[in-house]
């Protein structure tokens, strides 16, 4: 009985290990995806933080306590300004594009903190630092000077408060609701999108192409009048219909379920987006699904199997994912246009442009008019691989 | 007797690759699938290749199929060159073998229509044409049953009906008979036999001996890529039966070994 599960778990061995493939794809590709995509979030990470840390913010000081000076000083790439926060200021503040942070200090502070007892039960002295969260720079600066305000309160036993809220409506983060949203769903959608078109593409399109070729029903076609070219044009346009209908399906899922998501209910927040930003997420979609479709079709068709099409596929979909990733690595999308010439990076910025209400029409026009080309491209190739006996018939 | 086929030097290698060299047992690099074949076969006839496995009759057929390019040399069908005009080619021929397969989720009534379509036959037509096929065959009663669900014979029945979608004048048939039943190898031939008397030229290949004594009105005889003898099957058999002469002829070109 021993020896024979012996021999059962020698034959299994055998089998996975004189797999070159399946062993690359269940040993060696996972630790290769992990390896690249925590790299790229590191690396990512890294270049928001030095992005932000380059880009100078106007700290704005009413009544800077000499005890705190020395904070203020220290936070790196800001030009503090003594003077009057008035209501106007904050209120400028809305503007999400002002490298802005405004603080202000109780008068006297240091005498006060000095004298205030805690059991009093009376409201400590009171710092309020305004700043925008939908603008990086001064999103982080009011950290840095926050996390740095509270550690100087802790050695002071609490002996005052940092923008403690005495009414309902005080607030200190002068992003508007739209903008709040916006950031989110810019981080978030571009790559849900991304990876829901890539789903409904990999359901289908190695099927459709490797397995008509693992099914021999390729080669029945092929003896057909059918013109090679009609015939991959036939397959990219269905398959991304499909998939596209698929993307959609996702889509209507996430745009319901994401305002309950987020809470924007509880938060007052609704979707605030125009026909034009609706109408260039849908062209977007359109031209993504279409280079997707055709992409995965051309590494289908050099594939012998469905099995092997997933292989080669999968190094592709790394690349995508981390396209998808890069929103939230990146303080703003790209000025130059020829950035948007790399497929699926493109789609992403221009994605997230929108959601972040910040969309320009060139580079829009400069995404679908790459993508098109490069679907073009694609089903040429593809056209001429129906035609190679060497990729069709290959074993 | 009007030509419809004529092959001149056709050729095709394949490279090995290490994989390919390990099961062959082989150090070459390439090996001679075709090797400078020539012949010519007549409209309303059946021309029957020959040959051991291995021997290049499918690597034929799929080049006069335009499935895959020659390396050297270029036949022609009914005037089209299947080097330099494969579609119009594909458009007068029709191909069957058992590499070729039908999509299981289809039924024969659709892929009738589908393949017709491709074809650009009037509906009308499509419609008589497929209700006749359908009946010869027995189709019409599976004629909604998706492909995955019929039974071999049935299926090697609609591939057949399948590839005649648009009445050619010139079809090609690797190996019809195999892995069928008596009763459905019996009803493939049976219908050879009815295109030819219908005046369809028909180019089969086998290794099966009687067929060839049943069906062919000339043989080519292929051994090692070459075509060893061609002609009549008096002339090639030269008073034997067709499977003496063939181990003769192998003999003298393997030098004995067999």
């Amino acid at each position: 009985m021993k020896s024979n599960t012996l021999t059962i778990i020698k034959k299994e061995f055998a089998r996975f290990f004189g797999d070159r493939q399946m062993l690359f794809t269940t040993v060696l590709l996972p630790g290769i995806l992990i390896y690249l995509i925590y790299s790229f979030m590191g690396m990512g990470m890294k270049k928001m933080v030095t992005d932000g840390a380059n880009e100078l913010v106007t700290l704005c000081v009413e009544n800077l306590p000499v005890s705190v000076a020395p904070i203020v000083d220290d936070i790196p790439a800001t030009m503090t300004s003594q003077q009057i926060v008035s209501q106007e200021d904050i209120e400028k503040l809305e503007d999400k594009n002002l490298n802005v942070v405004l603080v202000r200090f109780p008068e006297a502070f240091d005498e006060k903190v000095a004298i205030y007892d805690p059991q009093s039960g009376m409201a400590a002295p009171n710092v309020e630092i305004y700043y925008n969260s939908a603008n990086n720079a001064s999103s982080r600066v009011y950290h840095m000077l926050e996390a740095s305000l509270s550690a100087y309160e802790n050695q002071l036993s609490n002996r005052f408060d940092i923008n403690r809220a005495d009414n309902v409506e005080a607030h200190f983060d002068m992003a508007s609701q739209d903008d709040v949203l916006g950031s989110i769903l810019s981080k978030l959608i571009p790559m849900l999108i991304l990876m829901m078109l890539f789903s409904g593409v990999m359901a289908i399109a190695p099927s459709a192409i490797a397995g008509e070729k693992e099914r021999g029903t390729i080669a029945t076609l092929l003896v057909t009048p059918l013109r090679r070219n009609e015939l991959a044009l036939g397959k990219v346009v269905s398959l991304s219909g499909i998939a596209l209908m698929s993307g959609i399906s996702s889509f209507i899922g996430i745009a319901l379920s994401l305002p309950k998501m987020i809470q924007a209910d509880a938060e007052g927040m609704t979707l605030n987006y125009t026909f034009n930003d609706y109408l260039v997420i849908l062209l977007i979609i359109l031209a993504t699904v279409l280079i997707m479709a055709s992409a995965v079709s051309l590494l289908s068709a050099l594939a012998k199997d469905v099995k092997n099409a997933g292989t080669m596929i999968t190094p592709f979909m790394l690349v995508v994912v981390l396209c998808g990733l890069m929103p939230m690595f990146q303080s703003s999308t790209p000025e130059n246009l020829t950035a948007y010439l790399i497929p699926f990076y493109n789609a992403v910025q221009v994605m997230t442009a929108v959601f972040a209400h910040e969309m320009k029409w060139m580079p829009v026009i400069v995404t679908l008019a790459a993508n098109v080309v490069y679907t073009g491209v694609a089903v040429w190739g593809l056209t001429r691989m129906f035609n190679s006996e060497k990729v069709m018939f290959s074993k | 007797m009007n030509e419809i086929l004529r092959v001149e030097g056709l050729s095709k290698t394949f490279k090995l690759s290490r994989k390919q060299q390990q099961i062959e047992r082989t150090d070459r690099k390439e090996i001679v699938a075709v090797d400078n074949l020539s012949f010519t076969a007549n409209k309303g006839e059946i021309f029957g290749l020959l040959g051991p496995n291995g021997a290049g009759k499918t690597t034929t057929l799929r080049m006069l199929a335009t499935l895959i390019a020659p390396d050297k040399g270029d036949a022609f069908i009914d005037g089209c060159s299947i080097v330099s005009q494969p579609e119009q080619v594909r458009a007068k021929i029709g191909f069957l073998t058992s590499e070729l397969k039908l999509e299981d989720f289809f039924t024969p009534n659709y892929l009738f229509d589908f393949f017709s379509q491709l074809y650009g036959i009037d509906p009308e037509v499509v419609a008589k044409r497929k209700a006749k096929l359908f009946e010869r065959f027995g189709i019409d009663k599976f004629a909604e049953v998706k492909v995955a669900n019929l039974s071999t014979g049935m299926k090697q029945k609609t591939s057949l009906v399948i590839s005649l979608v648009h009445d050619p004048e010139f079809v090609i048939f690797d190996e019809p008979t195999n892995g069928l039943d008596v009763l459905t190898a019996r009803t493939v031939t049976d219908y050879l036999q009815e295109l030819r008397d219908e005046g369809k030229t028909i180019i089969l290949s086998t290794h099966i001996f009687s067929l060839v004594e049943r069906l062919c009105d000339r043989v080519g005889v292929i051994i090692d890529g070459r075509m060893t003898a061609c002609g009549t099957l008096e002339e090639v058999c030269n008073g034997m039966t067709m499977e003496d002469r063939f181990f003769e002829m192998y003999k003298e070109v393997k030098g004995g070994e067999e």
